[in-house]
């Protein structure tokens, strides 16, 4: 016998075609949408940048950074005691799972979660602060998985070279780890965030589409964000709000991608210098 | 068994012969490492002498490298590692409760196999273990302790203009200098070296060679090495380990000339490996 039998060369010939058309399919798929998106924003009476949109903008850019000012430093800190510093045993492991299953909770659960901590029980009502702290629970998992993958790669070289010049467990990690890490860290930061962008459960949950007022130009409510404002243009029947939704969504991917790509960069060019 | 009076300081024995030919810088006794049920080493028990070099030779995982480990206590960082017996440097008990592990360390340099830079320039991998330990006051000590330790390591002329660049563009023999120089800056006593040539070229051997030669009057140096004809090179005694145990240890030119061992003679020239 010599080489591969015909079977297995039709399979692979099979997968050479179906690869890159499933790929294709994919990228040409989104492609289709943002044309649509792009064909019912411009086609309207009034081109032009819809009114609430802006506030929106602001409203979600204020949220998810601050969301993620607030998840760095608790997914940073339980990455960091779960990876290196707790013991091996079942309570570690048992708040392993927990992390692992709280990824993949949908949305509308923590905005729920959010609704009766943040907005009822702390009082924070519908504010910004209510809405940045339930985005900062939707991230913490992915935060958190994320980075400590990104410790687990940090070479045992770096830490043993540390430690072997005197360097304390914490002195290691300060100096040595975190820095390497942190490439990966935000990476997986900015992934999370850019879903937790578009999610317009959570926000709706807390109480945001009650907050929005006529979508004219004026005050809005105290939660506007890009899906919650495309949500609430969607369910209105007048076609002028179509073409606004549309508009709006063309914002909203554009900020997508623009955090998907820097996250990409993060990974895979950044380097952390250090003064030391 | 006679143990060496604590030295008052032991900075002051550093670079003079010892005051008593007899007293050795590091005595070890009846030291057992195991790793969960895997027993790595197994009662070992020699002395060895300041200002020379010690070769620790043997086949692979015969216990060198634990052995070289736990003479600064790295041993404590690897999981699951579990040290009996005694260690001691001048005398002082490194596993004694109480001593600061950071000092041991800073007093018995370790150099790993693959020589492992930090990702930062030249001049912060050196001043590393200076600004951990707080051991330079101001800025001007530290430059002047990472220039003479860059000179020990006879890197300073080839890196004096680039101090700042990144440590990750020297060679792999430069890099390997570097990391001797890093561990100089903290002013041990002590080198131990693991196989520190095993990714070198022999350009790159050989200047490490020459360099541990220049600096075996000032430090005790133990290294650990694949290489038969390194250790008949540059050291003054060698240990033969096998299956974990110490198998002997005596004056180099003794070990490759008139071993006592048989299973010695046949590993020293070569008949496996």
């Amino acid at each position: 016998m010599s080489g591969p039998g015909p079977d297995v060369r039709a399979a692979d010939r099979l997968l050479r075609a179906a690869g890159p058309a499933v790929a294709l399919g994919g990228a040409a798929a989104l492609a289709a949408l943002l044309a649509a998106a792009a064909a019912d924003a411009c086609g309207g009476r009034s081109p032009g940048w819809p009114p609430g949109l802006a506030r929106a903008l602001f409203g979600s850019v204020s949220l998810v950074g601050l969301a993620g000012c607030l998840a760095i430093p608790v997914g940073i800190g339980a990455a960091v005691y779960l990876e290196e510093y707790a013991p091996r045993n079942r309570l570690t492991r048992l708040i392993e799972i927990n992390i692992a299953s709280l990824a993949g909770v949908p949305a509308v659960v923590y905005g729920l979660l959010g609704l009766a901590v943040f907005v009822r029980a702390l009082g924070l009502g519908r504010s910004l602060a209510a809405g940045a702290a339930t985005l900062a629970l939707i991230v913490l998992p992915a935060v958190i998985l994320s980075t400590r993958a990104a410790l687990r790669d940090v070479p045992p070289a770096l830490r043993d070279a540390s430690c072997a010049l005197g360097a304390t467990r914490w002195q290691t990690i300060r100096h040595q780890v975190l820095p390497a890490a942190l490439p990966g860290t935000l990476a997986g930061l900015l992934l999370a965030l850019a879903r937790a962008l578009g999610e317009a459960a959570p926000l709706i949950a807390l109480g945001a589409l009650g907050a929005l007022p006529a979508p004219a130009p004026g005050i809005d409510g105290a939660l506007p964000a890009l899906p919650v404002r495309i949500f609430d243009w969607l369910s209105r029947p007048e076609s002028e709000f179509l073409r606004h939704a549309a508009a709006a969504i063309m914002v909203l991917l554009v900020l997508v991608l623009l955090l998907s790509g820097l996250a990409a960069w993060m990974r895979d060019r950044w380097r952390v210098a250090g003064s030391w | 068994m006679t143990r060496a009076q604590p030295s008052p300081s032991a900075a002051s024995v550093r670079g003079q012969p010892a005051a008593r030919p007899a007293a050795p810088k590091v005595e070890v006794r009846g030291l057992s490492v195991r790793y969960g049920a895997t027993r790595a080493l197994d009662d070992v028990s020699l002395d060895i002498p300041a200002a020379q070099v010690t070769a620790l030779v043997g086949p692979s995982g015969c216990g060198k490298s634990t052995f070289l480990r736990t003479l600064n206590r790295m041993i404590d960082i690897v999981p699951g590692a579990q040290v009996e017996g005694r260690v001691a440097i001048d005398g002082r008990d490194v596993y004694a409760a109480g001593v600061d592990v950071a000092d041991v360390r800073r007093r018995a340099g370790l150099i790993f196999r693959k020589a492992s830079p930090f990702p930062k320039s030249i001049f912060a991998n050196v001043a590393y273990g200076l600004r951990v330990g707080g051991l330079a006051a101001g800025r001007g000590e530290l430059e002047a302790r990472v220039e003479a330790s860059l000179q020990a390591a006879g890197l300073w002329d080839e890196v004096k203009d680039r101090l700042e660049a990144s440590a990750l563009a020297l060679s792999g023999g430069q890099q390997q200098r570097l990391c001797i120089a890093r561990a100089l800056a903290v002013r041990p006593e002590i080198l131990l070296l693991d196989e520190p040539a095993a990714a070198l070229d022999p350009i790159g051997t050989q200047r490490l060679e020459e360099l541990i030669h220049r600096l075996k009057s000032t430090y005790t140096i133990v290294i650990v090495t694949h290489n038969m004809q390194q250790a008949a090179r540059i050291s003054d005694r060698t240990a033969v380990f096998w299956l974990g145990r110490l198998l002997e240890y005596d004056r180099t030119d003794r070990i490759f000339t008139a071993p006592s061992q048989r299973i010695t003679e046949d590993y020293v020239t070569g008949r496996f490996g």
